[in-house]
């Protein structure tokens, strides 16, 4: 009797912890920035404007101008991030999809550092500074060295990586050491290091280009160091994406299996109580600002030697601090950073065909920025939309035992 | 007892460590080795009625004496270490003038130092980040992190420019800038005290918000219709009379556009509230000790919600200063940075409004020193130059140059219990 009870009461249970856990609230809060996105492109298109003037006179107009104009909007991202049904070959209509996966792939590398110092308990703001650092070395290597093909490409990966993690590693050290908070320091450390590159591209004997011209650009990386194209020259997608798989793989085997990311996550969870089981809290956080940093290395050396032409001040392309919001809405996971990664990584793909329809791709900021502001405040989503409470009570847990383990689990 | 007094007591030798080492490098780079040629130091400008006659130096001797000079403070910070002393921040003030006097000698071998107009275009470049740095200072006091200045003051240049241009009025700009800055800090407030969310990742997220959204605005709205929409022109220029004829001075601070007037106005108003008044010690203790403040009937959420708000609108105000106050329109990301800045510049004060201010203006010559020294000595790395500041921070945050203490209660949600 009592059995058939417990299962009853199950059910309800279960659908409340699915409800409130973090997937539904992702989903929703996606949703939302999506449809904030979509009321900024209807309330600043001419023909909607124009139909408030007799909107009571003839509502549909207003109606069909807001449908037309989100219609539009979306659908050129879906054609310029996904796929292309209009182009004439399917080679070309897929285009679109290896555009999202080159233009994801450092959005997840660098969200994989980010999401590790969010698992510690830090803050590293600093990705644009250490991605430059990442390329200041993968520059020097891939311009200024002579090596032969493939052992160039991974000398200057690994140099990308190196150089951005020694600016972590030091930002970690003077927060272990001092108690500065890394938030400054890492802030500090993006324009200090923005300016030492550019500092570096001025001058010839450095990193500047050798057929200077003035500005502050380097050398295009030598042929024998550039990323190779993955399905051959007619897509511009290369070997980054794969170095940002793997980078995805390394994380969640160092994060979930690791004693490395057993450590790190025992300080982000109370360093109190970490410090008491005889962890020494000031040496992991250095680790773990020179790991962050070195995932978002890999990012940097995709941007020095994913393209033939030479990087300049502002070949970082903003990804450190995307690299934030990606570790956010991934809920600093791996598999969650390698799919918000690439939702990213498709806004930067298809922001220039919605150009062509007339809708500013600037709004896909907007889209961006609302997402990880619902994702910030779960209490704000539980309470818009009703959601149950966190529970803790593993009805799910024990359903999920029910049907994966022999004999039914455990009682 | 014994361990949070040793901690305190200890000063230690870092400052006249630090100020010995710039002034050695200053004594150098700038003086042995400086650059030959006499520096004239214009007092008066070409087109005032009084006029007072140059100083001339030798380039080299400047920075010869300069270093020296910087290790008489250095000497005088060691005295004070030795009797276990903090260096007093007018010797940091006075050291930080030193090096920019020095910087602007060596700069400026064989030609003239403009110094009515770098220091004043020095001030206007500051008060964007002078009222920035008031909104992280209200703030954080009252244990709010703000990462978010840089969103308040770009959500305040581009409600000025844009309102000021519809409108026509150049007062319904900056009412219109202050307002929706205080919108913007009101969800960061109501996140942080009600939602209880990390404050530095609603600070961070609404940083791309406000960028997401003006560059949309600007893109969509402000590019097609620029005539009608972000065409505001900058505000007068008013001259105090009397006061704006002394020498220097008088340029630099009585002949300015409002919003510089007001900055003047509001850092030692704010500087009287936090630190003379039952207001501001309310918000202080809030900050420090929130169940202490809760316990003797402040309501804690309630003063951290209004602090957050109103110094989101100064900070729309610092926003304004950079669209009608300075550049005559909205550009894309205008702000640039200069909320970060500001962050910077409330640790360097050590969250007190004046010293913020000081050491915005710091930051304000770095960013016309380096245009200048473009002009008058070209070639010159101007990287490093701009790069100083963000050092200087740095050493600050570390805790060399006197550690910058953040209020106790700082980033920490209140959970009445």
């Amino acid at each position: 009797m009592s059995e058939i009870n417990k299962a009853d009461n199950t059910m309800p249970q279960v659908m409340r912890e699915i409800f409130s856990g973090g997937l539904v609230r992702t989903v929703i809060s996606i949703l939302l920035g999506f449809l904030v996105g979509a009321l900024f492109m209807i309330g600043s298109n001419k023909e909607f404007i124009e139909s408030l003037g007799y909107i009571f006179a003839r509502p549909g107009d207003a109606l069909g101008a807001a449908f037309a104009v989100v219609n539009d909007g979306y659908g050129a991202l879906f054609r310029g991030a996904i796929y292309n049904a209009d182009a004439e070959t399917f080679e070309k209509a897929i285009r679109p999809l290896t555009e999202t996966l080159r233009l994801g792939a450092p959005l997840i590398a660098a969200g994989l550092g980010i999401g590790l110092t969010f698992r510690v308990g830090l803050f590293n703001i600093g990705g644009t500074g250490q991605l430059i650092f990442g390329m200041i070395f993968a520059t020097f290597v891939a311009t200024r060295l002579e090596l032969p093909f493939v052992l160039h490409m991974v000398v200057a990966l690994i140099a990308g990586i190196v150089g951005a993690a020694l600016l972590g590693a030091f930002v970690g050290f003077l927060k272990a050491r001092t108690g500065a908070h890394e938030v400054i320091l890492t802030i500090m450390m993006n324009y200090i290091a923005l300016y030492f590159f550019t500092f570096l591209m001025r001058d010839p004997a450095l990193l500047q280009e050798t057929r200077a011209s003035g500005n502050p650009k380097a050398d295009p990386a030598a042929e024998t160091a550039l990323f190779p194209k993955l399905l051959g020259d007619s897509y511009s997608l290369h070997w980054g994406l794969i170095f940002a798989l793997l980078a995805v793989v390394v994380f969640w085997w160092l994060m979930e299996r690791s004693t490395i990311g057993y450590r790190l996550r025992m300080v982000g969870f109370n360093p109190d109580a970490a410090r008491a089981a005889g962890i020494n809290v000031e040496k992991t956080y250095i680790l773990a600002m020179a790991l962050s940093a070195g995932f978002v290395g890999v990012a940097a050396a995709n941007q020095t030697l994913g393209t033939a032409i030479g990087v300049t001040p502002s070949s970082h392309a903003n990804i450190g601090f995307d690299a934030i919001t990606v570790a956010l809405l991934g809920g600093s996971s791996g598999p969650g950073i390698l799919l918000a990664g690439l939702l990213f990584g498709a806004f930067k793909a298809g922001a220039p065909s919605m150009q062509v329809f007339g809708v500013s791709p600037e709004v896909l900021g907007i889209v961006q920025g609302a997402i990880v502001l619902f994702i910030a405040a779960p209490p704000l989503i539980r309470a818009l939309f009703r959601l149950p409470k966190p529970q803790t009570t593993n009805a799910l847990e024990s359903i999920r035992k029910r049907m994966f383990t022999r004999g039914g689990g455990s009682k | 007892m014994t361990t949070s007094k040793e901690t305190e007591v200890k000063v230690g030798y870092k400052s006249p460590i630090v100020m010995g080492s710039i002034g050695l490098l200053t004594l150098v780079f700038l003086g042995l080795l400086g650059r030959d040629g006499m520096v004239a130091f214009e007092i008066s400008r070409r087109n005032d009625s009084l006029q007072l006659p140059t100083l001339d130096i030798d380039s080299s001797l400047l920075g010869v004496l300069a270093g020296l000079a910087m290790f008489a403070l250095a000497g005088f910070s060691l005295s004070k270490a030795i009797k276990n002393l903090k260096t007093p921040i007018w010797v940091s003030i006075v050291f930080g003038a030193i090096g920019i006097t020095a910087l602007l000698g060596w700069l400026a071998a064989e030609k003239s130092v403009p110094i009515a107009f770098i220091t004043g275009t020095a001030l206007v470049l500051a008060v964007p980040i002078i009222l920035g740095a008031m909104a992280g200072i209200m703030s954080e006091r009252v244990g709010i992190t703000n990462i978010a200045i840089e969103g308040q003051l770009l959500t305040g240049a581009f409600m000025a420019a844009v309102v000021s241009s519809i409108t026509d009025n150049f007062l319904f700009g900056v009412i219109a800038a202050m307002v929706t800055s205080a919108l913007v800090s009101m969800i960061l407030a109501v996140f942080s005290i009600k939602f209880l969310a990390q404050q530095i990742i609603v600070g961070v997220v609404l940083n791309v918000l406000v960028i997401g959204v003006t560059n949309f605005l600007y893109q969509q709205w402000l590019t097609e219709d620029a005539e009608n929409v972000n065409f505001p022109g900058t505000m007068d220029i008013i001259k105090i009379p009397v006061l704006s004829d002394i020498p220097i001075l008088g340029h630099v601070f009585f002949e300015n556009r409002i919003t510089v007037f007001l900055a003047i106005l509001i850092v030692p108003t704010i500087w009287f509230i936090l630190f003379k008044t039952r207001l501001g010690l309310r918000a202080r203790a809030v900050g420090e000790h929130p169940l202490a403040a809760d316990t003797v009937g402040i309501n804690v959420g309630r003063t951290r919600f209004w602090w957050v708000t109103i110094g989101g609108s100064i900070a729309g105000l610092g926003g304004a200063a950079l669209t009608i106050g300075n550049a005559g329109a909205f550009g894309r990301e205008m702000s640039g940075g200069f909320g970060f800045i500001a962050l910077a510049v409330v640790i360097l004060g050590r969250w007190n409004p004046i010293y913020a201010s000081l050491a915005a203006l710091l930051f304000g010559f770095s960013i016309i020193l380096r245009v200048w020294a473009n002009q008058v000595s070209p070639g010159i790395p101007t990287d490093f130059i701009t790069m100083v500041p963000y050092v200087v921070t740095i050493i600050a945050v570390v805790g060399f140059v006197g550690k910058s203490r953040p209020p106790k209660a700082l980033a920490v949600p209140y959970v009445k219990g």
